[in-house]
């Protein structure tokens, strides 16, 4: 039982940092329809930035103001550059947009701090901490913590405070808000810049979890299948999801995995994002979109 | 009085023959350069040019008469060519009295088979959510080829390599003959798409595409459509595959045909232009000249002045900035573009200054 | 119709155009006739090493590290030597990105030379690529080096007449292992019944093993599990997990990339001790341990080479090279690293092959068929390894016709948190174990291409 209770823990704490990925994806999904694929990038340059001026001898707080500033700078000129001309435009054509942005994000990345593989230290150790009979990384968690603390504040954001509001209300019909006096572009330049926030914190955890390398983008593809079960546009929806996709995946790596022969944790969620849609077509929290004929 | 007369008849004939004579001319082009062209260019040209360059745009086309006709999202069309290259390997190796071309043919089958089946959750799922079908076949079917040894012959890493190109003992195993067969192979495979696209089924799959309620309103079975688009854009897929594995590397891995190659015939097919057949050929030469004159370019003017890794950067920023550029200029693809500059080359000494 | 007939030929009017020295048919015939019949123009002085460097991406720290040494290498000959024999070496980057599509672009365009000057061979480092390009190396005759890996079954010249795993082919490196682990505990005859665990990398390099693997302990009596970590290996708790729960003695990483540092990490957080973990050689540099902080202390892996900048040749090259500010590398303290000094190896083996071959065909610059004799020629004993200034660095090698391997040796070390310690000596596969099945797999091939065996008996001359 306390193997399998290991297993489980461990794949909640993992859905968890997915989902601190995906939500970067949701708020810009939310508020301009936007399928950012360049989020993957983002959060590896706000890591590789962090990890290089920390590496010059700039203490730690400093830093992360810095890169703090260099990711909200890079979220609203993404926005205003790439996003706004392309306005109105149909979902594949932004996609690729996103997709070519995080070809530009990369190659500037690699540009400013080299391509040498860092690792990543918040001072937090990995070693297992005892809890009853499981042992949990101290790092998970710091990360765990982290994340629910993210998903607290951005719930303020969302439900009280002015901004949150004129989100909603974007997201739930652009010309109507407009019709209200909603500045569209304000919103979607803050909400391109709380994204990048968001992926700085995701870059953080998942640099001090794997190094900070190139292979952080790749973190974008297993976050996918949390966005398609959560739905694309509830930050609730992503969490549960996280938390589902992660020990989903591990539960079936060590038990049905055992069997077939072995990773197959990079499309078991894929699967199951596929046999949840193909209940609740439009994610388990997603908006059921109404088609006139 | 006599000369007028067989001017006019021939002027005529002429006239009603404009059509055929149309194919006529495009058909002595294409011999022209199916048998010409290994004269002229070498090695480089067919190795790394002109065969990626054919391979990509029939994947194109594939991918095209899936999402451009008939508005079905798929981004894991990498994992329908993996099925056709490894299905036509097995055939050719369990069943070699079979000929190349059947076995490539027989692969497209079985790639068009594992398309329908991840084809079944579009009758259910709608817009951009379908992309989840077309991952998980991406990563599945990477993981199938390489988990199970029997798809490459018990070879223990998982890859296959090209059997001998022989047909009805002419060997096409030089990067001319190379050449050769693809082009046959997609010039052919060209003209019946034009014909699908052209016909009942093409006019089904895009009034799927435009507005699939109106459509079932009116009668047009939407899954069989659906599954019929599926099912043909694999196979285009899967032929690709097996020309990618065969007439182009050599060898391959199940890795080979990873996300990243899906998202290439993405971008041809979006950069090309949706819904359209000589899109994905605009899009492929884009996706597989440019790097190349990119780099031509920066080796010769820049590498001086800095060194490789930041050479290589700066293009791909490049790279990145001319996707952003060409989708905010024209987002409907080149081959709108094109055909707005035609256009407007034709009106050109007539239309007003702007 | 004929739209995208106008469109296919703008397209291959443009690429004529920008590709206008490729599209030269006989430049390359012409070099060819004149080295044949022994004419050496000017132009023919340089010796060409194509590289297909990768410098971005996700395995960028290897390549700079890698070619850094092979370039920096090729110069000090240069600077020092004024060449080989007076043939000069010169070379020129085509970047991959560890990309198979692009490696074989590069390929296609570096093969036929530099200025007249012809390839010698080409080092890929990367599986990939070395796959897609292993029958076009066959056909156009330049040996296809891929040191330290590639395809094991290419050890056997007579099937594989241009491919080069040096030093060290797969098979060889997992046997090593074993034995190693053997002689940890107290011999090889200790190994009944004791569990050891694979955890590999998810691609064909990293399944190469399983089948030795499983002979290996059928052999000595050890149950051996193998556990994969998909690709990219990001996350490796489920493995590490199972790996707990199994309670092995031993965990062999076959890794690649981020699933190093990852699989360090995971160790610790699971519990299992790190210095039971033992790394092949592609998880052995310091840049698969770095990232993973303090957790990699003690962790093992094996090495052809030892890293350290105390060998004469690396003096040397500090005196001529990078001293003198022409260094290849961006980051002056990893002069020295595992990876530099791989490069620094590789670049002594291709470096002497050009040598022994210019021995029987002529002190000028040499195709690919010739180089191919020096490679299958090459004899470093202990003796040259001195001239070189390599004793220690590099272990004697002897290559042949049939054996393109030469090596198979390895030594160990340990990670102290700031560097590589070797603990141990030169530790043996046991090639007469291996022989008859990279023989069996190397003969599958050829049946499957209807390949014709060379008689290496034979092989006098070309």
């Amino acid at each position: 039982m306390g193997f399998f209770a290991e297993v489980l823990i461990g794949g909640l704490f993992a859905g968890l940092m997915y989902s601190m990925v995906a939500i970067g994806f949701v708020l810009i999904y939310k508020a301009s329809g936007v399928f950012n694929f360049a989020q993957g990038s983002m959060v590896l340059f706000a890591a590789l930035t962090f990890v290089s001026i920390v590496e010059k001898g700039v203490p730690f707080w400093w830093a992360l103001a810095i890169t703090l500033v260099a990711m909200l700078a890079l979220a609203v000129a993404v926005e205003r550059i790439v996003l706004r001309p392309l306005v109105n435009r149909p979902t594949m054509t932004l996609f690729m947009a996103t997709l070519g942005l995080s070809f530009i994000i990369e190659g500037l990345a690699q540009t400013l701090w080299g391509s040498q593989v860092h690792g990543l230290d918040l001072g937090v150790s990995e070693a297992p901490v005892k809890i009853g009979s499981i042992s949990l990384s101290q790092f998970d968690l710091f990360a765990a913590t982290i994340a629910a603390a993210t998903v607290g504040l951005l719930a303020l954001l969302f439900n009280r405070t002015r901004l949150g509001l004129s989100l909603r209300a974007v997201a739930a019909d652009p010309i109507a808000a407009l019709a209200v006096g909603v500045d569209l572009r304000k919103v979607w330049g803050l909400v391109w810049a709380v994204a990048g926030a968001v992926g700085l914190v995701a870059g953080l955890l998942w640099g001090a979890r794997v190094g900070v390398q190139f292979s952080l983008s790749l973190i974008v593809l297993k976050a996918l299948p949390v966005l398609i079960i959560g739905g694309f546009s509830s930050v609730n929806g992503t969490l549960l999801a996280g938390l589902i996709v992660g020990a989903t995946e591990k539960l079936a790596e060590v038990y049905l995995g055992s069997r077939i022969g072995g990773g197959i944790e990079n499309w078991f969620p894929y699967f199951l994002a596929l046999i949840c849609l193909l209940v609740r077509p439009a994610g388990l929290f997603g908006e059921t979109q109404v088609e006139r004929v | 009085m006599q000369f007028a007369n067989v001017t006019l008849t021939v002027g005529r004939a002429l006239e009603r023959y404009r059509g055929s004579l149309r194919v006529v001319r495009g058909l002595i082009l294409l011999a022209a350069a199916l048998l010409g062209l290994p004269f002229v260019g070498n090695d480089y040209l067919f190795s790394a040019i002109l065969i990626p360059f054919l391979v990509l745009a029939l994947a194109g086309i594939g991918l095209n008469l899936l999402t451009g006709y008939t508005g079905q999202l798929s981004v894991g069309s990498a994992a329908f060519m993996a099925v056709g290259a490894f299905a036509a390997y097995g055939f050719q190796l369990r069943l070699s009295a079979l000929s190349l071309i059947v076995s490539f043919g027989l692969g497209g089958v079985v790639a068009a088979l594992v398309g329908s089946v991840f084809g079944l959750p579009s009758v259910r799922i709608k817009g951009f959510y379908l992309i989840v079908s077309s991952l998980a076949a991406q990563f599945f079917v990477e993981w199938v080829f390489t988990k199970f040894p029997w798809f490459s012959n018990n070879n223990a890493s998982g890859v296959i390599t090209a059997p001998p190109l022989v047909i009805l003992s002419y060997d096409f195993a030089s990067p001319q003959g190379r050449f050769q067969l693809t082009f046959a192979i997609v010039v052919l495979a060209t003209i019946v798409a034009r014909n699908l696209v052209s016909s009942r089924i093409g006019r089904n799959w895009m009034a799927v595409r435009d507005m699939d309620t109106a459509a079932a309103v009116i009668g047009i079975p939407i899954m069989r459509t659906k599954l019929q688009a599926f099912a043909v854009s694999s196979f285009y897929l899967g032929l690709a595959g097996a020309l990618w594995a065969f007439a182009y590397l050599g060898t391959v891995e199940p890795h080979g045909f990873d996300i990243d190659l899906s998202f290439q015939i993405l971008f041809i097919v979006i950069i090309g232009g949706l819904g359209s057949l000589y899109g994905p050929f605009l899009g492929a030469a884009f996706i597989v000249l440019l790097p190349i004159f990119l780099n031509q370019i920066a080796v010769k003017y820049l590498s001086g002045f800095l060194d490789p890794g930041h050479l290589e950067n700066i293009q791909k920023i490049l790279f990145g900035g001319l996707i952003i550029f060409f989708l905010i200029r024209e987002p409907e693809g080149l081959a709108r573009l094109i055909r707005v500059s035609q256009d407007k080359l034709r009106a050109w000494p007539l239309t007003a200054a702007r | 119709m004929t739209n995208w007939v106008r469109v296919f030929a703008t397209t291959l009017t443009v690429a004529c155009v920008t590709l206008a020295p490729g599209c030269n048919k006989n430049a390359s015939k012409e070099s060819a006739d004149q080295v044949k019949s022994g004419q050496a123009p000017e132009s023919n002085r340089e010796q060409y090493f194509p590289l297909q460097s990768y410098r971005v991406g996700p395995y960028a720290a290897g390549g700079t590290g890698f070619f850094g040494g092979f370039i920096d290498y090729l110069r000090l000959i240069n600077n020092r030597d004024g060449g080989v024999n007076g043939v000069r070496l010169t070379w020129s980057e085509c970047e991959t990105e560890y990309v198979v599509e692009r490696g074989v672009e590069c390929y296609e365009r570096l093969k036929s030379g530099l200025n007249g000057a012809p390839a010698a061979a080409t080092n890929p480092l990367s599986v990939g690529i070395a796959y897609a390009t292993l029958d076009r190396s066959t056909i156009d005759k330049i040996p296809l080096i891929t040191i330290n890996h590639g395809r094991t079954d290419s050890t056997d010249g007579r099937v594989f007449p241009y491919v080069f795993p040096l030093q060290l082919n797969p098979y060889s490196e997992v046997s090593a292992i074993v034995n190693y682990i053997g002689q940890r505990e107290g011999g090889t005859n200790k190994l009944r019944g004791k569990r050891i665990v694979t955890l590999y990398h998810g691609s064909p390099y990293g399944k190469e093993t399983q089948p030795v693997l499983d002979i290996l302990a059928g052999k000595y009596g050890f149950e051996i599990k193998h556990i994969e970590v998909p690709h990219p290996g990001n996350e490796q708790e489920s493995q590490w997990l199972e790996i707990k729960r199994w309670q092995p003695s031993w965990v062999i990483l076959r890794g690649w990339g981020v699933m190093n540092p990852v699989a360090i990490k995971t160790a610790v957080k699971t519990g299992f001790p790190v210095d039971h973990l033992i790394g092949n050689i592609w998880s052995n540099s310091e840049e698969d341990v770095k990232p993973a902080g303090t957790a990699g202390k003690n962790y093992i892996s094996i090495t052809t080479h030892p890293s350290g900048t105390a060998f004469p040749v690396l003096q040397e090259i500090k005196k001529y090279v990078v001293d003198k500010g022409n260094g290849n590398l961006q980051d002056l303290k990893r002069f020295g690293s595992v990876y530099y000094n791989l490069g620094v190896i590789n670049g002594i083996l291709n470096v002497e092959a050009v040598r022994v071959a210019q021995q029987k065909f002529g002190k000028q610059a040499l195709k690919g068929e010739q180089t191919r004799w020096g490679f299958e020629n090459l004899n470093i004993d202990d003796v040259r390894l001195k001239d070189l200034g390599a004793l220690g660095l590099l272990q004697p090698i002897k290559l042949s016709c049939a054996d393109h391997e030469g090596g198979g040796k390895v030594r160990f070390q340990q990670w102290d948190g700031e560097k590589w310690v070797l603990i141990s000596d030169w530790v043996g596969a046991d090639r007469d174990l291996l022989r008859p099945l990279i023989e069996a797999s190397a003969l599958k091939y050829a049946e499957e291409k209807h390949l014709k065996l060379r008689d290496c008996s034979n092989e006098a001359t070309l």
